[in-house]
């Protein structure tokens, strides 16, 4: 019950881990007849590195292309353009046997953890699988592997070892998830929305389990979700998506203290809190409008649309995702850091945010 | 807030009435499936009242019974479900009532707003043939009244090019919009409350946040009374005027969303609270956790149903259930050892 600051293993961050570069993930549609109906663009240009120890959390909203990213990272299906580089070995362009043996140090923890669960198997044997798949040690010692990570993410193995997931409850399936995903001890989990199906109680449960295994076990995250209050708490920088690109990216604190991107402090006003004193926000900065058709995305800035204080530039070129200082990086010809605290359109500010 | 428009509803007259009727008044209300020879016994006994113009939030985790107490009020259980205590709107008594009664209560008195747009929408109908339909259904209009008032609604929950949605089909439009429609036929027989379950909870931040601000809006131009059904304690605290807090199917905490979120008595509201994950913590805190599970719903527990999980928990607390009471004036809660004013466990 004690509020304790776990610090992982690389806070410095010195050795990359994951390199993105470039990514373009685009899906062709068809209309009848095969013909081309048009082009969507999930994920268009999006470049970050991914340190060791270090969660990297994505926000945005859905449609935003945060999942299509995963699923590029992981080569299911291999994007159209750019790299993917983990530990050193350019995953793109591989194939059957290479591409398993470096998957290997790469698993994913899905959004619902009954879907992503076999039905009718029973728990040990979900989470045995990925030990056969590689062909990980005898039958005894997968066994124990199986009943050491069960116990790892809180289950006893005696206990829930041989029920069937319809027998668990939604937090118990997604801690067998993640069991699955640690039984090969993989260097990083990327994790799409994995508690965002769960009870608040539960939720909270569970994002310690991923707190105490990234401490323990030295893990590395990219952890997509949409509640930019629950990326916080996991990550160690931040990374902003928006139909398709990267608005900003950079260490949690200063993004959440001083957003650059207007598309960022819109969101972080579009969220309810829980504190009396922050009460209702101002309306004036809850963003307008819909999220635009990723088939015929705006010119030049993709947020302009709906941007506040979008002008001519906007539309004409596209903000490049550029370094500041500070290992902070923003997509966008007008920052708001000079008037920023002008306008009442900040988050009231409370002592923990103004770091 | 602004008064109610409408002035008379349905009910009749009774007799003597001391004071006003609350607009809504839930008392003892009591829901329990039975089925395969076994009772869930999912609401036990809940009370509250709205009134005009008021915004209540009711919280809860998945099987508090938020849910089905607000759809006991609308009639909406399937037949496996018996509902017990009393449902007055307006002072007229609806739980009894036959469901040819209860339809034209449905829409004018009260209407409901579901949490995925995309079931409460028939795919394959118009988007305006169900507003029109929602309107012909409960009101005597012609067709062309019917499509002039539908696109005053779609104009009204403000969605773009209503003219042009009229005739588009819900799979042409985003999730944001679907619910606007949904909205648009809660509404569209003028309801003096309406239910929101979860109504912004399948949307993202920012779309949730406009849909919320348009339902307030909606409320103080038309002083229709808001309850609010949702998981999220954050979001209640943004909008609601009063909150409710419920666990295995009982009230446990009811206060005005300020004075609640200064001080929690309930220790499940506080463990709640502790739970989210907030923006003004620090990166990496680890959240304060209660174990264990809410209580199966087949058996009635005897002591207070959040006592395996609760930090505070005494003896007597696994003896005798605590009742609901008033303890300050809008404050209501069912503890034993209620937590001090603003301490934290």
């Amino acid at each position: 019950m004690t509020e304790t600051v776990l610090t992982g293993s690389g806070e410095t961050g010195s050795d990359v881990l994951l390199e993105v570069r470039h990514l373009v993930q685009e899906f062709v549609l068809r209309d009848f007849g095969g013909a081309k109906g048009g082009v969507l663009q999930a994920v268009s240009d999006v470049s970050f590195d991914l340190h060791v120890g270090e969660t990297l959390g994505i926000v945005g909203e859905t449609g935003s292309g945060k999942s299509t990213l995963a699923r590029s990272v992981i080569q299911a299906p291999p994007p159209q353009q750019g790299e993917v580089i983990f530990q050193g070995q350019e995953l793109v362009g591989l194939r059957h046997k290479a591409l398993k043996a470096a998957r290997r140090n790469l698993q994913m923890v899905f959004q619902d953890p009954f879907s992503s669960l076999d039905p009718r198997w029973s728990v040990s044997r979900i989470v045995e699988e990925p030990l056969i798949a590689y062909g990980v040690g005898n039958m005894a010692e997968r066994r124990d592997r199986v009943k050491s990570v069960l116990d790892l993410v809180g289950l006893d193995p005696g206990r829930y070892g041989i029920r069937r997931p319809r027998e668990l409850s939604g937090g118990q399936c997604q801690r067998v998830a993640l069991a699955r995903a640690l039984a090969l001890e993989p260097k990083l989990i990327l994790c799409d929305e994995p508690v965002s199906s769960l009870d608040v109680l539960v939720q909270a449960q569970v994002l310690n389990l991923f707190e105490k295994l990234r401490a323990e076990l030295g893990l590395s995250y990219l952890f997509i979700a949409h509640d930019l209050a629950l990326v916080k708490q996991v990550s160690d920088r931040v990374a902003v998506m928006y139909l398709g690109k990267l608005c900003e990216l950079g260490p949690v604190r200063e993004i959440y203290s001083e957003p650059l991107h207007p598309y960022t402090l819109a969101l972080l006003t579009s969220i309810p809190d829980p504190d009396p004193q922050v009460g209702r926000r101002d309306t004036a900065t809850v963003i307008k409008g819909e999220l635009p058709s990723p088939l015929d995305p705006p010119s030049g800035c993709r947020f302009r649309t709906r941007c506040p204080m979008a002008q001519a530039r906007c539309a004409a070129e596209v903000p490049e995702l550029r370094p500041l200082s500070d290992g902070r990086y923003v997509a966008c010809h007008f920052p708001l850091a000079g008037s920023w605290p002008a306008e009442g359109a900040l988050p009231q500010a409370s002592p923990a945010m103004t770091v | 807030m602004a008064a109610p428009a409408t002035a008379a509803g349905p009910g009749r007259e009774s007799a003597i009435q001391l004071a006003p009727a609350p607009l809504l008044e839930v008392s003892d209300l009591r829901v329990t499936f039975r089925a395969r020879g076994t009772s869930i016994y999912a609401v036990q006994g809940i009370s509250y009242t709205v009134e005009p113009g008021q915004t209540l939030a009711v919280i809860g985790e998945s099987g508090s019974g938020k849910t089905v107490s607000a759809r006991a009020v609308m009639g909406l259980l399937p037949g496996s479900a018996s509902v017990a205590g009393s449902v007055r709107f307006r002072g007229e008594e609806l739980v009894g009532l036959s469901q040819a009664d209860m339809r034209s209560h449905r829409g004018r008195s009260f209407a409901m707003v579901f949490q995925y747009p995309e079931r409460s929408l028939n795919p394959t109908m118009r988007v305006g043939s169900q507003i029109t339909e929602a309107i012909r259904t409960h009101e005597q209009a012609g067709k062309k009244e019917a499509h002039d008032r539908a696109v005053d609604l779609l104009k009204m929950v403000r969605l773009p090019a209503p003219e042009r949605r009229f005739y588009e089909y819900p799979h042409q439009l985003s999730g944001g919009m679907r619910q606007r429609v949904v909205i648009a036929i809660a509404l569209a027989c003028g309801p003096q409350v309406l239910f929101a379950d979860e109504a912004t909870t399948a949307l993202d931040v920012t779309t949730q946040a406009q849909i919320m601000d348009l339902l307030l809006e909606l409320q103080q131009q038309t002083g229709t009374a808001l309850v609010m059904i949702s998981h999220d304690l954050g979001l209640a605290a943004t909008y609601a005027e009063d909150v409710m807090v419920m666990y295995a199917g009982k009230v446990v905490e009811r206060a005005p969303a300020k004075e609640l979120f200064a001080g929690v008595r309930m220790p499940y509201t506080q463990a709640l609270l502790d739970a989210i994950p907030r923006i003004e913590l620090e990166p990496h805190v680890l959240l304060p956790v209660v174990g264990g599970r809410p209580p199966d719903l087949a058996a009635i527990p005897l002591g207070c149903p959040f006592a395996p999980r609760c930090p505070g928990v005494q003896e007597d607390c696994r003896q005798e259930a605590p009742p609901l009471k008033q303890h300050e004036a809008g404050r209501w809660w069912a503890c034993w050892h209620p937590l001090g004013k603003g301490a934290r466990p």
